[in-house]
């Protein structure tokens, strides 16, 4: 399972970077919040990935909070831009 | 067994979060973007917690999971809708390969910010 669970994160730090750079990259806010919301999918991940390793639950609370949030701030940033324009 | 289950589970999960960033690099435009980025939101986290489900072993941590799964599934292909939509109303460029536009050709979504009184109107 510890060989697995490496795997793993070393595939979802390079997803990781992958989403920053566009985060960075941009060009326009929308590809920002898709960009965002891909990078928290990966966190999420990560500390499923995580409780998976250790097989204790410390951090699950963590993570239903941060899929929270995250529906929160896209959909609010979503709203600006409507208005605002890209 | 179980455990190699999980891991084949984690591994499929977080090889679509790689697609997902790769998508992000490699396509032309927001709304292609969106297509490759929504599919680790689903697919790819429910297969991430469906392993992680099988490793924990306390019951309230396995409720914890699937109540995230469920949030997940609720919110994210509304948030992207969202995105979508406000994207296109806000006037974002498609991509020159774009062949169909069903918003624009509808007339129902005129490109340029859209003000508070045409929306009240609608």
């Amino acid at each position: 399972m510890t060989a697995a669970t490496d795997v793993a994160f070393a595939v979802l730090a390079v997803a990781a970077v992958l989403c920053t750079v566009r985060l960075v990259r941009g060009s326009s806010l929308a590809d920002r919040i898709v960009a965002l919301d891909a990078l928290l999918v990966v966190i999420v991940s990560g500390i499923a990935v995580h409780a998976a390793r250790t097989g204790e639950g410390t951090y699950l609370d963590v993570l239903v909070v941060i899929a929270l949030l995250g529906f929160v701030g896209t959909t609010t940033v979503a709203r600006f831009i409507e208005h605002r324009g890209p | 067994m179980g455990d190699v289950i999980a891991a084949a589970l984690i591994l499929a999960g977080v090889a679509l979060s790689l697609l997902a960033g790769i998508g992000l690099q490699r396509f032309p435009d927001v709304f292609a973007r969106m297509h490759a980025a929504t599919k680790p939101a689903t697919l790819g986290l429910i297969l991430v917690l469906a392993g992680a489900g099988l490793r924990v072993g306390d019951r309230g941590d396995v409720a914890k999971l699937v109540l995230a799964a469920a949030l997940q599934f609720v919110t994210a292909p509304v948030a992207m809708h969202m995105v979508g939509r406000a994207a296109y109303r806000a006037g974002t460029e498609l991509s020159p390969a774009t062949t169909v536009d069903e918003l624009g050709e509808s007339g129902d979504a005129p490109p340029g910010p859209v003000d508070g009184a045409a929306e009240a109107q609608r």
